[in-house]
């Protein structure tokens, strides 16, 4: 190709590439989710490479029942102002105005969250109005390739947050990584079908057929507890990992924030990862996702 | 002679993209994540990402002795964005108590364009390479440099215009941008002839 193809003609923001660069930038590290500017700073220190700022964990918003909103701008600029790190914050499924308002506190990145409460339940954010990039999750490839079509940036498994149970994360990778396979396999006269069936838009499901890859980056999300989950995510294919209510609901966020961050980067060596997971203290509790209601799936919330 | 082996230091970021930058261009790069795997390198890209995750990750791989000491001793290195602070001498807006490689006598200032929703494309005008896009994304630039130090890049306009985004001094050059996430590997080139040259 021709080595100026692609030269941008003016200073451009908000590109694509710059918005999928950006999620480029965090892989192979770990975002965690904080409530306070001192828990930021803790999982600055223990080298994570973005925080969540949101008032409640997954854990205690299932506690306290209700809806879930987007955080009060005074907290989000209190944890933008306490690190040097980027900072995403959540906004509700489909809430575009408070995607306005995150865009407009200067967040870097903004997810399009199931673990707070929908405000939409036909629509999602139409993600390329925006010049801040989104991450959406999503449990099948379909459902990733809607939110890529939208505009999303990069990917996370929606996995079943604030549950300390890594069964759904699990599934959500497996299911991704296993439709991606299987598209590879396909010849060309078969795509269409398969545009169809992952109710996805062709071009894309042409792109990854040809690729064997999402074109945003993968990340995974809901349930890592500990350092294991973390490594198991990353050999299932995810490029990074959230993790929620796992550090600091645990017994000693500092050092286990730490070693999850090990165990992400090195998520092959079970020496390593055997080292780090040493005396952690009490992880989170956890709930055993075969006795939560229905109502209290959030992986089921989008389309 | 054998063909030079470049590594790409993986602890975090986009160090495959830049794996994938030098397949492009006919090299075999290599993942360098210890110091036993640092030893099989004679060169090695610092790839984007967080900085302050990069310096942590370093640390406890216990890669900090090892890569200064190959940076003294004349190791060709390439840094881009995070990379480019991991070979400053100096920081400006570091986090408390962070750590560089450094070998580049200069001063970068992180983030210095702002936050995300400040990242932009722009062409930049390299020496020695030529008009090309650059992506910068959450990007640091340089604030100043010492005497002996080649800069290659600066910004050409909006309020930025005239600060230093791409350095060189002897076998250790820096990129404020991502030639990584484009299809133009012509900086990896330029680093593959630094590399051959040591």
């Amino acid at each position: 190709m021709s080595a100026n193809e692609n030269t941008a003609q003016a200073p451009e923001l908000g590109t694509a590439r710059v918005k999928r660069g950006m999620a480029e930038m965090l892989k192979g590290g770990v975002i965690m989710d904080v409530v306070t500017p001192d828990q930021a700073k803790i999982a600055e220190d223990a080298g994570a490479v973005a925080v969540m700022a949101l008032e409640r964990v997954p854990a205690d918003i299932r506690k306290d029942g209700g809806v879930a909103r987007m955080s009060d701008p005074d907290m989000i600029d209190g944890i933008i102002e306490a690190v040097s790190i980027p900072v995403m914050a959540k906004a509700r499924i489909g809430h575009f105005v408070e995607a306005q308002v995150l865009q407009a506190l200067g967040v870097d990145y903004i997810d399009e969250s199931e673990v707070l409460t929908p405000a939409d339940e036909t629509h999602h954010i139409d993600k390329w109005a925006f010049t801040v990039p989104f991450v959406c999750g999503a449990t099948n490839l379909g459902e990733a390739l809607r939110r890529i079509a939208e505009g999303a940036a990069m990917i996370r498994s929606k996995g079943e947050a604030g549950t300390g149970n890594v069964v759904e994360a699990t599934r959500h990778m497996r299911q991704l990584r296993g439709d991606i396979k299987k598209l590879t396999t396909l010849d060309e006269s078969e795509l269409f079908l398969a545009a169809k069936n992952h109710q996805a838009p062709y071009e894309l499901v042409k792109e990854i057929a040809t690729t064997g890859k999402l074109p945003v980056v993968l990340f995974t999300a809901g349930g890592i507890a500990t350092p294991a989950d973390a490594a198991m995510m990353m050999q299932l294919g995810a490029e990074g990992v959230f993790v929620g209510s796992g550090i600091f609901k645990s017994g000693d966020p500092e050092k286990r924030a730490k070693a999850i961050v090990e165990a992400t980067t090195h998520f092959d060596d079970a020496d390593l990862i055997a080292k780090v997971s040493r005396n952690l203290g009490e992880a989170i509790v956890g709930i055993n996702i075969a006795t939560l209601p229905d109502e209290q799936r959030y992986a089921s919330r989008g389309w | 002679m054998a063909e030079k082996t470049i590594g790409v230091l993986a602890l975090q970021g986009d160090f495959r993209e830049h794996a994938a930058s030098l397949k492009a261009i006919g090299q075999e790069p290599v993942f360098v994540r210890r110091p036993h795997e640092l030893d099989k390198v004679d060169a090695l890209i610092v790839p984007g990402g967080e900085s302050t995750a990069m310096w942590k990750l370093a640390t406890t791989a216990e890669m900090f002795e090892p890569v200064r000491k190959r940076i003294a001793d004349g190791m060709p290195v390439f840094g881009t964005c995070a990379g480019m602070i991991m070979l400053a001498d100096r920081i400006v807006d570091a986090a408390a108590g962070q750590q560089t490689f450094g070998g580049l006598p200069i001063t970068v200032r992180r983030n210095a364009f702002g936050r995300q929703t400040e990242s932009f494309e722009e062409p930049i005008s390299f020496d020695g390479v030529g008009e090309l896009t650059g992506v910068f994304i959450r990007a640091p630039w340089v604030e100043s440099v010492e005497e002996g130090v080649e800069v290659l890049a600066r910004v050409t306009s909006g309020p930025a215009t005239g600060r230093i985004v791409a350095v060189r001094q002897g076998n250790l050059l820096a990129t404020s941008f991502h030639p990584e996430l484009t299809a133009d590997h012509r900086v990896h080139a330029f680093f593959v002839d630094v590399v051959r040259a040591a």
